[in-house]
């Protein structure tokens, strides 16, 4: 009697591992950071900066948290093929060199700086898609030195949201496919909350090195008046995307100039053929074809991609989040000053 | 009598170079982070690990420690045995990234100089001239947090080497403390979230508004006689409270009054751009009818 209640449920279990292996993994809903690696970002970095650095996040892909555990930085690029491989020979010289000292030996991503948040670019997208092509689940982490000095740890997590991803592998970039996966320029790029974890040992030594102070640096440079700098090269920039963004609309307009040209001259030879074919009717003959692939008027338009106007757009959004952010903390330093004078 | 001279000889010759070699040690977080890490990640049956340190040496003799990477090493009761290969394939690839940073000493976990540790730094003398020796206290040996760092002199007798002996050099803690990195992220065992501008502003207000606090509790105190008076401490706050530029309230409005001006400004500005953007992606997505 019982039997056959255990039999369904080994098959059921059998069943339920069976979709769970072919499930699509869970989402990524944190990236997990060892403060080594914060650290050791934020030392590259800063010590490069204003030039632009990447290196390899090294760690562990645990269900939904992506653990960030190690990095290592890759040595200033130079354009010529000879850096590419010695590049190459260094990442790999680096991974067996950690892997040696049981580091976690599994690439998760890369990180890189940026400048005013300006990190959204062709070229990331395409290392994006290289790495996703070797590695299931990868990140990208960006880290903005220009605005430690308000005291802000810019650090963020990035990854591409997969229908964007889907798109840009099938070239889907079009106005229609967007239009059909309803996909804006907000879709492109999805960031992950970041948790910091830190092992017990390097905590206790820190709680013991450091005595607690009451201030420090970053509470300085967050109550700095000036900031003027700051929004001046983000007027800037932003103008500068501005820019961008019309003579992408340009392009489009132009394209679709074009388009309606071709269009009616397609419409004009068709008319032009049928009356020809309703007189060669007429006159018993066989009706010539309705169309013509040999004609240049029929060869379709190249629509202009999407991509880059949606890169700009998001560029803009960032840089406007930042004046709204800074002017935002400004209005607080004002009336703190104002409130001082009062006294 | 003469021997006692010549001893006190060796001891000048000895003393005399240890004002070239380095005085003074600081040490970022980022090498202490290191550390740990490579402690935890340590080999099954390793006590201890042992490191490269990479810095550079400050004009004033402090050394300045930067990076760190961990070397393997077996150590039976009286050999060490370092894997010179891969520090030097690591000292190469570290040198690609970051050529200032040079080799400036080792370190090793555990409290103090062990009997091993000779032959090691030997080893780092042949590598650069006058190492430090940095010792990280893992396992809290003497229930609290050391961290030591040390320089090396020989002992030695006209031609006949007699000791090595390790010296304790002062180590500047201060810049333990990366000056962009809220801190507190690197104290605590898990961080949920990082902070974004505006909560890390009200913190830092919070820190402000409890200083004042205390400021307005200690001097109230002083006033009424409840805390013994220090002069010291009244001269700082007269200075802090004079530090504050002296404005005309007219003059101080006009600023004031600019400064929201601007702000809003581009308050404004942003939101415009905004809808800008908002409605460019309308028309460009748009289905163009033709």
């Amino acid at each position: 009697m019982a039997n056959p209640a255990p039999a369904a449920g080994g098959k059921s279990f059998l069943q339920a591992i069976a979709t769970v292996t072919e499930e699509a993994p869970p989402p990524l809903r944190v990236v997990q950071m060892e403060g080594l690696a914060v650290l050791k970002i934020i030392k590259h970095c800063e010590e490069f900066a204003p030039a632009l650095v990447t290196g390899q996040l090294l760690g562990l892909d645990v269900g939904s948290v992506l653990e960030v555990t190690n990095c290592f930085p890759f040595p200033t690029r130079e354009d010529d093929e000879e850096a590419d491989a010695d590049g190459a020979n260094y990442q790999l010289e680096m991974m067996r060199c950690l892997r040696e000292v049981n580091v976690d030996n599994n690439t998760v991503g890369w990180y890189q700086s940026c400048l005013l948040g300006s990190f959204q670019t062709v070229e990331l997208i395409e290392t994006f898609m290289n790495y996703q092509e070797n590695i299931r689940r990868c990140v990208c982490i960006v880290y903005d030195p220009s605005r430690s000095s308000q005291g802000v740890l810019a650090l963020k997590a990035l990854k591409l949201t997969d229908s964007f991803m889907e798109l840009y592998r099938n070239n889907g970039l079009t106005g229609e496919k967007l239009r059909e996966k309803k996909l804006s320029w907000v879709d492109i790029f999805e960031e992950i909350p970041i948790k910091v974890s830190n092992s017990a040992l390097v905590s206790a030594f820190m709680k013991e090195l450091e005595p607690e102070s009451p201030v420090s640096q970053c509470d300085f440079d967050r109550l700095k008046l000036s900031t003027a700098p700051f929004m001046e090269r983000n007027l800037e920039f932003m103008i500068g995307c501005m820019d961008a963004l019309s003579s992408e609309q340009n392009k489009f307009q132009y394209y679709y100039r074009n388009l309606g040209r071709q269009q009616s001259q397609q419409q004009a030879w068709l008319q032009k053929r049928r009356q020809e074919n309703m007189s060669r009717k007429a006159a018993g003959e066989e009706p010539l074809p309705e169309e013509d692939p040999s004609n240049p008027i029929f060869k379709p338009l190249p629509e202009p991609s999407r991509l880059e106007g949606y890169l700009v757009t998001n560029q803009i959004s960032s840089y406007c989040n930042h004046i709204n952010g800074v002017a935002g903390q400004n209005f607080n330093r004002l009336y703190l000053a104002k409130a001082l004078q009062e006294d | 009598m003469a021997e006692t001279s010549a001893r006190g000889g060796a001891c000048q010759a000895l003393l005399f170079p240890s004002s070239s070699s380095p005085s003074c040690a600081r040490v970022e977080a980022l090498v202490v982070f290191t550390i740990c890490d490579s402690y935890v990640r340590r080999p099954d049956q390793a006590d201890r690990v042992i490191g490269t340190l990479l810095g550079s040496v400050l004009p004033d003799g402090t050394v300045h420690v930067r990076n760190a990477y961990v070397v393997p090493h077996s150590e039976s009761a009286d050999q060490v045995a370092l894997d010179i290969e891969y520090h030097h394939n690591m000292y190469v690839s570290h040198q690609k990234v970051n050529p200032k940073e040079v080799i400036v000493g080792w370190f090793s976990t555990g409290f103090g100089v062990s009997g091993g540790s000779t032959l090691i730094h030997e080893f780092y003398s042949r590598e650069v001239q006058s190492p430090i020796h940095l010792t990280v206290d893992t396992g809290f040996t003497m229930g609290e947090a050391s961290i030591k760092a040390y320089v090396s002199s020989n002992l030695s007798l006209g031609d006949r080497h007699l000791a090595a002996q390790f010296q304790e050099i002062p180590l500047d803690r201060k810049v333990l403390l990366s000056e962009t990195v809220e801190f507190e992220m690197l104290k605590s065992v898990v961080v949920e979230k990082l902070p974004n501008d505006l909560e890390g502003m009200e913190s830092s207000m919070q820190k402000l508004y409890a200083l004042i606090d205390e400021i307005y509790k200690y001097v109230d105190d002083a006033v009424e006689g409840r805390v013994a008076l220090d002069n010291k401490i009244g001269r700082f706050i007269a200075d802090t409270v004079s530090s504050v530029p002296k404005l005309s309230p007219s003059a101080f409005e006009r600023v004031f009054n600019d400064r929201i001006q601007d702000n809003l400004a581009l308050v404004y500005l942003s939101s415009i751009t905004r809808t800008q953007i908002a409605v460019a992606e309308k028309l460009n997505t748009a289905a163009q009818v033709l």
